[in-house]
């Protein structure tokens, strides 16, 4: 990498420089490599020891300092350990079922809810862009734990028209997922030519729901996954509205098995963070091969 | 647009394509009324209740009493609290995520090394919360690996009991607090050209004036803005204190969450409001102040 901008670099600029301060720059690019291990070595060390350490709690039995894999096979087994000892691990089994499905929900409804009315707004009402870019911003400056408060009449009222099952959560993590998304939807859809697009379509003969499913969402599908992704970062991350409504999601369930078996509790996350860092990783490698096949 | 594109389209199609589009062109408007609607039920409506509850009485009539028991001790003693929590936190998160992001920079752009470093940050900053509680219970906690490390080599014996404390919240916030720096903070050093540099070399400039005259200047307002949403984040974090602290609540968002639990003083529930409004208030500022020094970043960065 270093050698790589230290053979850039002066090639470009070599033109018609003396030699004194391209030996200057040589020293200087030599000491900014050291500055750049001795940064990348400390950082990497912060971050690495807690995730070490949880590896390392997950293992050991803390008392006897007998090794294990004890709580990794019970993280396997955990729906027969919730049908066991249901007092104990079932909120973690229920926690963990419900995540899933809040998943599920919560991306559907953020991409039917936001992709045509992206949509619509660039193609349509331009004037309310600034407003719905406001609104999409806004749960940033309104926290979750701010959120819940107000959330609470609101829920009574979902609650009655459905029921308390944890799953329709998935409302107010819409709004929650609000900002991610948007930014991620507004860079894909400003990146096509939407007018051309739909007036291309429209001139074929396509109706406004062909259009949207055949047109616009295949032509922003690398903004629209990773929408999902960090959609799906969120979902699973949530703790405090879940916690503060009563509710059971991946989160709480966590925090309630620390109570009672707190080696379970680390061995969990440990493993729920590093599933959250493949699937961003994934991500990651798809949209970069995306953008290097458009680059060529 | 659309009318310069139907006229001169003859084709048979545009005239079903118009017979069904044509109520819409009475008021495209509606279009958004789903999303706004939905926005209005679970974000205005919920904001609402706590703006309108926070000067309610509880017969209903309006009254200054909760916002004016926000002056109770105990609650600045949070609001300070939780400012000085997030200020160290920002300015921490800030200047060693700030390194990293330029570090990352000035390797190539699409190596694995940064994609392994962005994925991570994106997953420290965004998911963690309880998760991250954990691991600094199982780093320095009672049986934490760090603690049994010292006690094996140099025969230290610690508890782990400052954790629970203001400095082992800054220790577990600096945890996600530097990895979101890294997520916000590395478009602007990548809006960085490297002819700025060559520029100012070879007008002459050493490495010190670059960064005095050119870079610095070009980098403060994100820096600047950066810190700020830092800032926002840790004063709105609620799940790793959560986690953490479970006797007492020594921040904001512990003391709004007792509130709302609190069910033995009926008040409280008020007072949840008048505390999330004043939550709402700071956070609201500092994020105004992030708008605009975003904008001055755009005009250069963008």
């Amino acid at each position: 990498m270093t050698q790589s901008m230290g053979a850039r670099l002066p090639a470009g600029t070599s033109v018609g420089a003396p030699p004194r301060p391209q030996q200057l720059r040589k020293a200087m690019r030599r000491k900014q490599s050291v500055t750049r291990r001795v940064v990348i070595a400390v950082v990497m060390a912060f971050f690495l020891i807690p995730l070490a350490s949880m590896l390392y709690f997950s293992v050991r039995f803390p008392l006897s300092g007998k090794w294990t894999g004890h709580s990794w096979s019970n993280l396997i087994h955990i729906q027969e350990l919730a049908a066991d000892d249901p007092s104990n691990y079932g909120q973690l089994w229920e926690g963990l079922k419900n995540s899933a499905v809040l998943v599920v929900l919560t991306v559907v409804i953020m991409v039917a809810l936001l992709v045509p009315t992206m949509t619509w707004v660039r193609l349509k009402v331009r004037w309310l862009s600034r407003t719905l870019e406001f609104i999409c911003l806004l749960p940033l400056t309104i926290p979750a734990i701010v959120l819940v408060v107000g959330l609470g009449p609101v829920y009574r009222i979902v609650s009655g028209l459905l029921s308390t099952n944890t799953i329709w959560l998935c409302f107010v993590y819409v709004v929650l997922v609000l900002p991610f998304a948007y930014r991620a939807l507004d860079a894909g859809l400003g990146a096509i030519d939407l007018p051309v697009l739909s007036e291309a379509a429209r001139s074929l003969g396509a109706g406004w729901m062909r259009i949207l499913w055949q047109v616009v969402l295949p032509n922003i599908r690398s903004a629209v996954v990773s929408a999902c992704f960090i959609s799906v970062a969120l979902v699973l991350g949530e703790f405090t509205i879940a916690q503060l409504l009563a509710r059971t999601n991946l989160q709480t369930g966590i925090f309630l098995v620390s109570q009672s078996d707190a080696q379970l509790a680390v061995t969990l996350s440990l493993a729920a963070l590093l599933f959250a860092f493949i699937l961003l990783m994934v991500l990651s490698l798809l949209s970069g091969d995306r953008s290097s096949r458009e680059g060529s | 647009m659309t009318v310069s594109i139907d006229a001169p389209s003859s084709a048979p199609r545009p005239v079903s394509v118009r017979g069904k589009g044509g109520w819409r062109r009475v008021s495209p408007t509606l279009g958004t009324l789903p999303f706004f609607g939905y926005v209005a039920v679970f974000l205005l409506i919920p904001t609402g209740i706590v703006v309108v509850g926070a000067f309610r009485s509880p017969d209903g009539g309006f009254t200054w009493a909760n916002i004016t028991a926000l002056g109770d001790s105990v609650v600045i003693d949070a609001f300070v609290t939780s400012v000085i929590l997030s200020a160290v936190t920002a300015v921490i998160g800030a200047v060693v995520g700030g390194l990293l992001s330029y570090v990352l920079v000035t390797g190539r752009p699409g190596s694995l090394a940064r994609r392994i470093v962005t994925s991570a940050c994106s997953v420290l900053a965004q998911f963690g919360g309880v998760m991250l509680a954990f691991a600094f219970i199982a780093t320095v906690g009672m049986n934490g690996m760090v603690n049994d490390a010292l006690k094996d080599w140099f025969g230290l014996v610690t508890t782990g009991a400052y954790l629970y404390t203001l400095p082992g919240l800054i220790l577990v916030y600096s945890y996600f607090q530097i990895p979101l720096m890294v997520i916000v903070f590395l478009p602007a050093v990548d809006g960085i050209r490297s002819q700025w540099r060559e520029a100012a070399e070879t007008l002459g400039g050493s490495t010190w004036v670059y960064w005095r005259r050119v870079a610095g200047p070009l980098l403060a307002p994100a820096f600047l803005g950066s810190t700020l949403l830092l800032f926002a984040n840790a004063f709105s974090a609620y799940a790793t204190a959560k986690a953490l602290i479970t006797q007492s609540n020594p921040i904001v968002p512990l003391q709004i969450a007792g509130a709302i639990t609190n069910e033995v003083n009926v008040g409280h529930a008020d007072l949840a409001k008048s505390l999330a409004l004043g939550m709402v208030v700071i956070v609201a500022i500092v994020m105004w102040l992030y708008a605009m020094l975003q904008k001055r970043t755009a005009r250069w960065l963008g």
